[in-house]
């Protein structure tokens, strides 16, 4: 993620996420390895189709990977945990410009999941609905006339979609305003989550809102609704930031700047200490408080920070008193850099 | 009981892990939990959704098929419904069917509507197409025939034999 995309202050990304599956197979869990082989292989053939090939698709088997590899993928968001834990003989097929991501044999024969910078959900939707259309006139997909896309969990039946945006909201997190929309947002139908999805915890005041019901609503419908409701939330959030400004902007500058300054000169930082002071120096630099410092740099620290790729940057395993210890040195040496000064 | 990853703080969080019957134990403090619970983001709650939807499906409540829903089976991958009320999840594109009578009120409950009206995959869809035009002309020769327009019936005869090859080869 560059950083960049509409109304990107507030809107790190948006993705789209299509559940598929193959009509005479059983679904993953309970397909046997030779099913799941068969599933590899037909998705790999019909990758192969010259409408896919400006994508430039990677085509990467789960066990060829080692775990930090993996790792490195979850953070990326371009693979779920799942697939990368639990899932036998899965695989993943990514575009070039690792926008495009089409797991192979998670809970679903195929996720088509595409991810784009800032607020756009319409872009992703019309990407993810190309490939599966390309991928649909090589492969035969268990869809019902009645029920549509048919679903390992009865969650995701229907149009298979899962839109999500993820959403940086500092100030209503000071001001204590997040609890009372998060409940409202719950009421239309949507579902906020952590950084990484279900039950994981908000950290750097980072959420991600996606829609929760997939039957008997349109694609258009349902990703208009989750457009509406982040404007929504994306106008409370300036409001905030705004009325913060107007009451207490020395208190502010004073703790961005004070992230800032543990940021750039921390010999050793636990990970959620580093998220919750990125999602400072973020607001601080969406404010104007930091000069040189771009969104893009962020988002690169808040994926680099992670113990997947600080062990690849390491080139080794590192135990967590390490990894704490090259975090702090990544981050003074971008941010400095970024700033201008010396690290 | 000292943290079994660092070795170092007290162990403060304590859990069992089974894997097709193997138990592994953990005694971790919170920071190695955590550090841990980053390696593995989500794992937490990976059955969560499976474990509530299990709760939404009471399946002994007895429907109007009169068969007790623990009976039924998937004859394609073998679940059975009882399966699939603990478990939340279906084995293959053919349990929808299996199913079917007890799916209504837990589509409900999950999404307000029990009918699909999204997109159309191309080939899914273009059969679908097909086998709606196919009725009607059937719909059509049967007519054509009580009003003895034999040129008519023909010609539909004929059109319904390439639709219900197209639908074959589809």
């Amino acid at each position: 993620m560059n950083g960049s995309g509409p109304d990107a202050d507030i809107v790190v990304s948006s993705r789209v996420r299509l559940a598929r599956n193959l009509r005479d197979l059983p679904f993953p869990y309970l397909a046997t390895n030779s099913q799941l082989e068969a599933v590899l292989e037909r998705v790999r053939r019909a990758l192969g189709q010259e409408a896919l090939a400006p994508y430039r698709f990677t085509w990467i088997p789960m066990d060829e990977l080692d775990e930090i590899d993996k790792r490195v993928l979850v953070e990326k968001h371009l693979i779920s945990p799942l697939l990368a834990e639990e899932a036998r003989k899965g695989a993943v097929a990514i575009s070039e410009d690792e926008r495009i991501s089409i797991m192979v044999n998670e809970e679903d024969h195929l996720r088509i999941q595409v991810l784009f910078p800032g607020l756009q959900l319409a872009e992703a939707w019309q990407l993810a609905s190309r490939i599966d259309d390309a991928l649909e006139a090589a492969l035969n997909y268990a869809f019902h006339e009645r029920r549509g896309y048919l679903t390992a969990c009865p969650t995701n039946v229907g149009t298979g979609i899962r839109a999500s945006v993820m959403v940086h909201l500092p100030a209503l997190v000071m001001t204590q305003q997040v609890g009372r929309i998060l409940t409202a947002i719950h009421q239309v139908g949507l579902v906020v989550r952590g950084l990484y999805g279900e039950g994981s915890e908000a950290l750097g005041n980072l959420f991600q809102i996606s829609n929760q019901i997939t039957l008997g609503r349109s694609e258009e419908d349902i990703l208009e609704n989750l457009h509406g409701v982040v404007k929504q939330v994306i106008e409370h959030e300036r409001t905030a930031r705004r009325s913060l400004l107007e009451t207490n902007r020395l208190k502010l500058e004073d703790r961005l700047s004070r992230s800032f300054g543990i940021l750039s000169h921390a010999r050793i930082i636990e990970s959620k200490e580093a998220i919750q002071r990125l999602s400072d120096v973020r607001l601080g630099v969406d404010l104007g408080l930091f000069r040189g410092v771009t969104p893009a740099t962020l988002n690169e620290l808040t994926v680099m920070t992670q113990p997947g790729f600080l062990q690849r940057w390491a080139g080794q395993a590192l135990t967590p008193e390490q990894r704490d210890e090259r975090r702090a040195r990544l981050i003074r040496e971008r941010l400095n850099r970024a700033a201008g000064g010396e690290s | 009981m000292m943290c079994q990853e660092c070795g170092q703080r007290p162990a403060t969080l304590h859990f069992t892990k089974i894997v097709n019957g193997d138990k592994t134990e953990f005694h971790l403090c919170e920071r190695c939990a955590r550090e841990k619970g980053e390696l593995i983001p989500g794992m937490s709650n990976t059955f969560s959704i499976h474990n509530l939807l299990s709760g939404l499906m009471n399946f002994d409540v007895p429907t109007h098929t009169g068969h007790p829903a623990q009976a039924l089976r998937c004859n394609v991958c073998g679940l059975t419904y009882t399966q699939f009320s603990k478990t939340g999840r279906f084995g293959c594109p053919a349990c929808y069917e299996a199913f079917d009578a007890h799916l209504e009120p837990l589509f409900r409950r999950l999404h307000g509507a029990t009918a699909h009206t999204g997109k159309v995959p191309a080939r899914a869809g273009g059969v679908m197409r097909l086998a709606r035009e196919l009725e009607r002309l059937k719909a059509e020769l049967k007519q054509a025939v009580a009003r003895e327009e034999f040129e008519r019936a023909a010609q539909l005869r004929d059109r319904i034999r390439q639709l219900e090859a197209q639908i074959d080869h589809a």
